[in-house]
């Protein structure tokens, strides 16, 4: 069996799947960012097999934007969650309704 | 061969430790089976031919970003078990029932119908593979991309700021704990 460009993109849309279901049913909101890495690691893979497949260093250029993107949600997300959680201990995303109309 | 035997294993990797990061009840666990998914995913972009990002993937992901977030799990002290049944809005489990079915429907549709799943030209850049890997890497990123990664840089810089603000203790945090918690 030979190994093409399809098996890593059903691959990077099942990681997908997975953090978005993930992303779905957890409370905890440090989980839900982690799901989030999930996701773009998913959509990261895509674009590799694509800059592979297509002989592109475009598609490679844009997961390193998106590693620097990561890296930047992720400090700003754990900054909002140690906020929070300060002023609220063992509070979960669903408590978080304080903007709510 | 040698490319299934790879590819099946590090996929294999990759999906355990992602259904761990979801069903893990401790967030601990959640995070140490996100680097094993992260290493996963290092070794498919190594099979590509993508050397440079697998390295920054584990040096990056692995080694910053989730330690980043076992920082926080021990700092706040939330690695208690969280109860997965205990859920404020049951919809939203269904909504997530749904989400995953009607994918997973969706991508096996798609595996089925599709029998070339790359279109498009191929690039005249030159190839991305061998050793010339980082060169044309940089390359890319330093002339096409150049403006991008400045604003990058912009964006780590404000990222930088902003956890600072956002993290830093308030002068009268006494007072703002005492009266919450009087409340509730």
């Amino acid at each position: 069996m030979e190994i093409t460009t399809g098996w890593y993109l059903v691959l990077g849309a099942l990681l997908f799947v997975i953090g978005g279901t993930g992303l779905l049913i957890r409370r905890n909101p440090l989980v839900m960012l982690m799901c989030v890495e999930l996701m773009l690691n998913g959509v990261n893979l895509s674009f590799v097999a694509f800059a592979r497949q297509l002989d592109d260093i475009g598609g490679q250029t844009v997961v390193f934007f998106v590693l620097v993107v990561a890296a930047a949600e992720v400090v700003v997300g754990l900054g909002l969650v140690v906020a929070i959680l300060r002023r609220q201990p063992g509070t979960t995303a669903d408590d978080l309704s304080a903007l709510k109309g | 061969m040698v490319d299934t035997v790879v590819f099946i294993v590090a996929a294999a990797i990759c999906l355990t430790g992602a259904l761990g990061v979801i069903l893990a009840r401790n967030p601990v666990h959640s995070a140490l089976m996100l680097v094993m998914t992260l290493f996963g995913i290092a070794v498919q972009f190594v099979a590509q031919e993508a050397h440079f990002l697998a390295a920054v993937q584990v040096i990056v992901y692995a080694g910053a970003i989730v330690v980043l977030f076992l920082f926080v799990i021990m700092l706040l002290g939330v690695d208690r078990a969280q109860n997965l049944e205990l859920s404020v809005l049951p919809v939203q489990k269904w909504a997530a029932l749904v989400f995953a079915g009607g994918s997973c429907a969706v991508l096996a549709l798609l595996v089925i119908v599709v029998k070339e799943p790359v279109t498009g030209a191929e690039a005249m850049g030159g190839s991305a593979t061998g050793d010339e890997n980082v060169r044309l890497l940089a390359r890319s990123l330093f002339s096409d991309y150049v403006y991008a990664f400045e604003l990058t840089s912009l964006l780590l810089v404000i990222a930088v700021i902003g956890a600072v603000v956002l993290a830093r203790k308030p002068k009268n945090m006494s007072d703002v704990v005492t009266e919450e918690g009087s409340e509730a």
